[in-house]
């Protein structure tokens, strides 16, 4: 069990967020120029990665507010935590 | 008449206090202080139970959490019964009642113990290998084996018990009070931090506090008297909280731990009434340290689980600590120096040593020398070859052991006992240590997995961290204790100390017989009856990871966790198949370290707290008029309202009808409700719903359907725009917080620049429908001043209301197919509307109707629920809902994948209606749809999704999905059931009223 420090709230207990997949994958501008291979890869395709991995999280039983995250997937270890829309900070 | 073998008073044992229990419909006494265990001892009696699979006599073999075979059953047959308690950790108290499980009749006579002269033919997965064939038969293999097996029995009443969850943060926590643990605590408090001590056991000072030895010494005093200050210091310190009766279940990531704190199990009975029985502690520690000792290593040689032999540790505790012998001819067996300590003690107290079997040759050790001073004789470089004594071991036979250990020489010596004290070293307790994501490595010199690499702000000390004499726990604890806080001093820098033991073992972790091994019963997993002869057969069947040859072999899985021999079974395997044990590695350690029974794990969240559950404004009179309810995700709804004698389907039929014929009324509050402000909030719904919603003008409500980025339905409503920016938004019961959650997460992170804010607001408002052709005479009685002419509110619109002094939002929307009104307001006025539209309808029979009639009448006009039918495969082309996908819109969620090559297949499953050729025949919903029965395999074409017999049409109607059922209009399929094939025909999904005559009526 984490204990996740919220950018809008601080530090809470796991049980308080949900995980949202990969993060900075953006939904394309205009899906209407896209081949199916290129809207697929948009859709489907997610790394899954042991070791470090940047994540969406929603602190869902608190601020309802989405945010980043950079998370060691091999001992849970979490790096940073950043707001939607913020670079990514260097670790 | 059994022996009393109290030998002297033990200041932990209360002998002013004489208990007395019954065990096996017998009464015994005990003393306060005493376990279950260290009372029957005293009483002379060993034999508790008997074996899982061969139903083999066992008794107790620990002093504490890790016993594998003393398990007993409290107070059978009453609502406070419980299964699988271990005699050793259970204290006595006035009116207990312990028996002896997995035994019939009795522990002295079980039927089942003809298992022991069948186990030659009962090895290892022969239960997986004989009962395969034929499979049909396994109906019957089933029963039989259900029957014989199992471990205690669980309680048939609810449990009258209470029991409670806490959180509890502190800057430390030190588990485990041992002398490495004492040391701890008092470092970390005196350091200004929150400590948190916990110990499972009624008191503190581990197995060092009743080590009143000359041989083991700190500053000039014995280890125990020089802990007992210790302890009385750290009981004074005021950020010191202590915990005992508490047991660590759990360690898992980010120092988050779970602890069972034992509040009344040591209470009579008459004393728990209005108590918390358990507790279960969610601590949240900033660091951990792990001071939770080791466990003794039993040795595993032909027929080694006899009652009366215990682990050489648990003999010296009950000595020391509890005034227990545990028998009057006692042996010791050994290939350490642990022995002797215990020897000490027992001469000491003038307890009867026969003999001390030691597997070393050349044994060299203070402590054996002070022994030997005793006249006691000591078999050196010998083995037990076997023991005998169904009941109670009554003799062992020891042979010499070869130079190399593999074998014995010489010839057999037999020696009369009652009791056998065993010792193979010990194991460090590093569960909760691995269990949090610890690393361990592989100690050679005594083959021993100690901790290696810890999760930071983690610390073991002590036994647990591979520290097993004096000497080494003082100098190890006391610097990592100063690394750890990064402090320069500790109280225990400069001890002197005073320890005796010498490290030398001879490991061997399959003793030699003189027998074949067949022959042999060696005990590895004594509470699974899995022996050394097991682990090699599975070996030799091609079984090769660890984690696969425990499975087959059960080692390891009984209710201790295979705590005893585990260590065995990965040193027989390793031995075998040559592989180095550090890179055989261990089963994986998982919690919880001792059970925890249910009532623990669920606290307070029993009876109506167990699954919470949500009621409308209006619940109360539903359950005044006798409705049935259904649970619509955590929401109850009203499903219907039988009648006197009615039964479900006449219910539904009437409820139906009357809907239809005059009026009907439905509580829809449950329905999500999502208010939607702001300036791009049109723009916002044009991206989420699939049709164009800038065009629609106030006062206008308008149905949508929302997809998935993947282009399948995701949720359906309809959606009213109340003023220039704001709308409110009507979503699935069971859809409600999925879509505000997806919304949000659209606005929050792909959209941020939509100016747009969300609110659900489903449980301000009770929403009462009233629908039929006198829904409107009812609603204008209802609300007089408000004009429901057809010019002025037609179909599709909104308006504001007002129902004397409560505000209300009506909107004329259907879901039925009629003329229909939806009354909205503040909640807590939903029952008194509700009423006043009853009233209102008395004349025209308003009918009350719940979801089931909601869901006919819908399917009538082939509206369609979203998770009934359709799933997570079904675009609104499937659907055959072309109609409300934009064309003109550049996107919305879900646009593009709506033409991927695999979504605009033609053989896709499709909505069809399906009319029986039997207008009276009702299909079953999710029955199979198929065209050809003579093709072998049968092709599936689909599933029915929805099935009713409709009372407006008098016949049989049903929606389905079926491949490429758009273009199967009136072709003939068939529903394959197991008595008859049905036969249908695809039909348009809309049975009544194609031109909506009704809605406008």
């Amino acid at each position: 069990m984490f204990v996740i420090n919220c950018p809008y709230c601080g530090e809470r207990e796991q049980s308080e967020f949900k995980a949202g997949g990969e993060a900075h994958i953006v939904r394309p501008k205009q899906p209407t120029e896209l081949s199916d291979d290129e809207w697929a890869e948009y859709l489907f395709m997610r790394k899954n990665i042991k070791g470090i991995q940047f994540e969406r999280w929603n602190h869902i039983h608190g601020c309802r507010k989405w945010f980043n995250m950079i998370r060691d997937t091999s001992n849970d270890e979490i790096k940073a935590v950043y707001k939607m829309g913020d670079e990514p900070p260097k670790i | 008449m059994s022996k009393n073998l109290r030998i002297n008073s033990s200041k932990y044992i209360d002998q002013t206090n004489r208990i007395s229990f019954i065990f096996n419909g017998k009464k015994y006494y005990g003393y306060k202080g005493d376990t279950l265990a260290s009372s029957l001892l005293a009483n002379d009696l060993h034999l508790v139970g008997r074996s899982f699979k061969y139903h083999r006599p066992r008794g107790i073999m620990t002093a504490g959490s890790e016993e594998p075979n003393a398990i007993v059953q409290l107070h059978k047959n009453t609502s406070r019964t419980e299964p699988n308690v271990r005699a050793t950790e259970i204290e006595i108290y006035d009116g207990l009642e312990a028996s002896s499980q997995n035994c019939w009749p009795s522990v002295n006579f079980d039927i089942g113990g003809i298992n022991n002269l069948l186990s030659p033919i009962l090895p290892a997965g022969f239960y997986y290998k004989t009962f395969m064939w034929p499979a049909s038969f396994w109906k019957n293999y089933e029963y039989f084996i259900r029957k014989s097996a199992g471990l205690g029995k669980s309680p048939t009443k609810a449990d009258p018990d209470i029991y409670e969850h806490k959180y509890i943060h502190c800057d430390v926590l030190v588990i485990g009070s041992g002398i490495s643990g004492i040391m701890a605590a008092k470092t970390a408090a005196k350091n200004k931090l929150k400590t948190l001590l916990i110990e499972e056991k009624p008191n503190l000072g581990g197995s060092t506090i009743y080590q009143n030895s000359e041989y083991f010494k700190i500053n000039n005093q014995t280890s125990s008297s020089w802990l007992e200050k210790e302890i009385n210091e750290v009981k004074k310190i005021e950020n010191l909280e202590i915990k005992t009766r508490t047991s660590v279940a759990a360690s898992y990531g980010y120092n988050f731990l779970l602890a069972r704190e034992n509040l009344t199990d040591h209470l009579p009975i008459e004393h728990r009434k209005n108590k918390a029985r358990h507790r279960l502690l969610k601590i949240r520690a900033k660091k951990v340290i792990f001071a939770t000792g080791s466990i003794e290593r039993p040795l595993i040689f032909d027929n080694n689980d006899r009652p009366g032999i215990l682990l050489s540790s648990a003999i010296k505790r009950y000595a020391d600590f509890f005034g227990v012998a545990c028998g009057e001819k006692n042996i010791l067996f050994t290939n350490n120096d642990t022995v002797y300590e215990t020897a000490i003690s027992l001469i000491q107290k003038g307890i009867n040593i026969e003999a001390i079997i030691d597997n070393r040759e050349e044994p060299d050790s203070k402590l054996l020398y002070e022994v030997e001073k005793n006249n006691i004789k000591i078999f050196k470089g010998y083995t037990i070859i076997d023991t005998s004594g169904y009941k109670r071991i009554n003799k062992i036979s020891i042979m010499q052991l070869s130079k190399d250990g593999q074998n014995v020489v010489g010839s057999k010596i037999s020696l009369s006992c009652d009791c056998l004290g065993i010792s193979g070293g010990w194991t460090p307790a590093v569960h909760l240590f691995t269990q949090s994501g610890g690393k361990l490595k592989f100690r050679e010199e005594d083959e021993v997995f100690i901790p290696n690499i810890a999760p930071s702000n983690q610390l073991s000390v002590g036994a647990c961290n591979g520290d097993l004499s004096l000497d080494e726990i003082l100098i190890n604890t006391q610097n990592s204790l100063k690394k750890f806080f990064n402090i320069k001093n500790t109280d225990y820098d400069n001890l002197e100390k005073l320890s005796s033991t010498n490290k030398s073992k001879r490991n061997i972790w399959l003793l030699p017989s003189d027998k074949v091994l067949g022959k042999t019963k060696s005990f590895v997993d004594y509470q699974n009856d899995a022996t050394a002869k097991d682990i090699k057969l599975a070996l030799r069947e091609g079984f090769r990871s660890i984690e696969h040859v425990k499975r087959y072999t059960t080692t390891g899985m009984g209710t201790d966790q295979g705590k005893l021999g585990n260590m065995h079974a990965l040193g027989i395997i390793s031995e075998t198949t040559g592989t180095k044990m550090g890179e055989l590695g261990t089963t994986t350690f998982r919690p919880p370290y001792t059970p925890l029974t249910f009532g623990t794990i669920v606290g307070r969240n029993v009876g109506e707290y167990f699954d919470i559950f949500r009621k409308t404004p209006i619940h109360d009179w539903h359950v005044e008029h006798k409705a049935e309810f259904e649970n619509v995700g955590q929401w109850k709804r009203a499903w219907y309202y039988p009648k006197k004698n009615e039964n479900m389907y006449q219910a539904i039929q009437r409820e139906s009808k009357a809907a239809r014929d005059s009026a009907g009324i439905l509580d829809a509050s449950t329905l999500g409700k999502i208010d939607i402000q702001g300036t791009d909030a049109s723009e916002f719904l044009n991206r989420v719903y699939t049709n164009a919603w800038s065009k629609l003008a106030v006062g206008k409500c308008r149905y949508g359907l929302m997809l998935n980025e993947d282009g399948m339905v995701y949720d359906d409503g309809v959606t009213t725009r109340l003023e220039e920016n704001r709308y409110i938004m009507t979503t699935t019961t069971g859809g409600a917080a999925n879509v505000i959650g997806k919304l949000e997460d659209y606005l929050q992170t792909e959209w941020p620049e939509l100016d747009v804010y969300l609110t659900s607001v489903t449980d301000h408002f009770a929403t009462v429908s009233v629908c039929g052709p006198n829904s409107k005479k009812i609603v204008s009685e209802v609300i007089p001043n408000l004009d429901l002419s057809d010019e002025s509110f037609p179909h599709m619109s909104f308006k504001n209301a007002k129902i004397g002094k409560i505000n209300c939002r009506v909107m004329r929307i259907s879901f039925t197919g009629e003329l229909s009104y939806e009354i909205n307001v503040q909640a807590n006025y939903g029952k008194s509307v509700w009423e006043k539209c009853m009233e209102a309808g008395k004349d025209f029979n308003i009918t009350p109707y719940g979801t089931e009639t909601m869901h006919l009448l819908r399917a009538e006009k082939g509206f369609i629920i979203v998770g009934q039918d359709t799933d997570a495969t079904m675009t609104p082309i499937d659907l055959q809902m072309d109609w409300i996908v934009s064309k003109k819109k550049y996107d919305f969620i879900g646009k593009r994948s709506l033409y991927r090559s695999d979504t605009i297949r033609d053989d896709r499953k499709q909505l069809v209606g399906l009319l029986t050729e039997n207008p009276n025949e009702v299909l079953e919903e999710g029955a199979q749809i198929v065209a050809d029965i003579n093709k072998s395999p049968i092709e599936m074409l689909g599933h029915v999704t929805s099935s009713y017999y409709s009372p407006n049409l008098k016949k049989s109607i049903a929606l389905g999905v079926v491949r490429g059922g758009k273009n199967m209009m009136g072709q003939k399929l068939i529903i394959p059931m197991e008595k008859k094939n049905i036969n249908v025909t695809v039909a348009d999904p809309v049975f009544l009223d194609k031109e909506n005559k009704r809605l406008n009526a």
